[in-house]
């Protein structure tokens, strides 16, 4: 068993920097640099740099999910917020949005967009790494 | 004043990515392509780090975040690669 000290301290730390960066990048994506494409390969970064500093049978036992299912659940999402916009009359994927007033973040602009980022957000992070864990399961 | 200043040292981050350059091309060994690789990501940090200065502008926050993240990851899993040849392993015990 090789000694990794100094790359597992550091990865316990980045991991969680990264990924609320790659948070920020989905929410400010609208009208700044960013969406949910950048974010989720961000995010994916982190979780194979998790991957890489420790090993694929610890990471399975961390985090236990099925990426196909991922890959689904994004693709709902993002079609369903397409098809909602049929269902009331208007255009495919036509976008809707309102300011409302949160209790900690004061005045947002939500729109059904987001959704949409959200679902792009989760089907990149599934495909990016299940790609990954397939390559890396195989027999050498 | 600090414009002139800040042009100078644009100046001096090229010469000293070229030099990256020039060794991650040379280098004997995969080592020091490796580091030359680190070294060049933190002088492109360093790089758009003035010209956010220069430009007085703040749009390019994310390009340091992203740099130093795939700097970093780069880093680790070429190292990872040249000590053992698998990056990531099945079970490590």
């Amino acid at each position: 068993m090789k000694n990794n000290l100094s790359l597992h301290t550091i990865t316990r730390i980045a991991v969680f920097i990264i990924l609320s960066f790659s948070l920020y990048l989905l929410f400010a994506g609208h009208n700044n640099p960013g969406g949910g494409f950048i974010g989720a390969l961000m995010a994916a970064s982190a979780i194979v740099l998790l991957y890489v500093s420790f090993d694929l049978k610890t990471i399975k036992s961390v985090l236990p999910f099925y990426y196909p299912y991922f890959i689904a659940t994004g693709l709902i999402l993002a079609m369903g917020t397409g098809v909602s916009s049929v269902l009331f009359g208007y255009p495919f994927l036509t976008q809707f949005f309102k300011y409302a007033t949160l209790p900690i973040l004061g005045e947002v602009e939500l729109t059904t967009a987001l959704v949409f980022d959200i679902g792009v957000f989760i089907v990149v992070i599934g495909v990016a790494l299940l790609i990954i864990t397939t390559i890396a399961e195989d027999d050498a | 004043m600090l414009d002139t200043v800040a042009w100078i040292v644009l100046v001096i981050l090229s010469v000293a990515i070229l030099l990256c350059f020039i060794r991650m091309i040379k280098g004997p060994t995969m080592f020091d392509r490796i580091v030359a690789l680190d070294l060049l990501g933190i002088t492109m940090i360093g790089f758009v780090g003035m010209l956010m200065i220069i430009q007085d502008t703040l749009v390019y926050t994310e390009i340091l975040l992203v740099l130093g993240i795939l700097s970093f990851f780069g880093t680790v899993a070429l190292s990872k690669y040249m000590e053992g040849g698998v990056i990531i392993d099945r079970d490590s015990d």
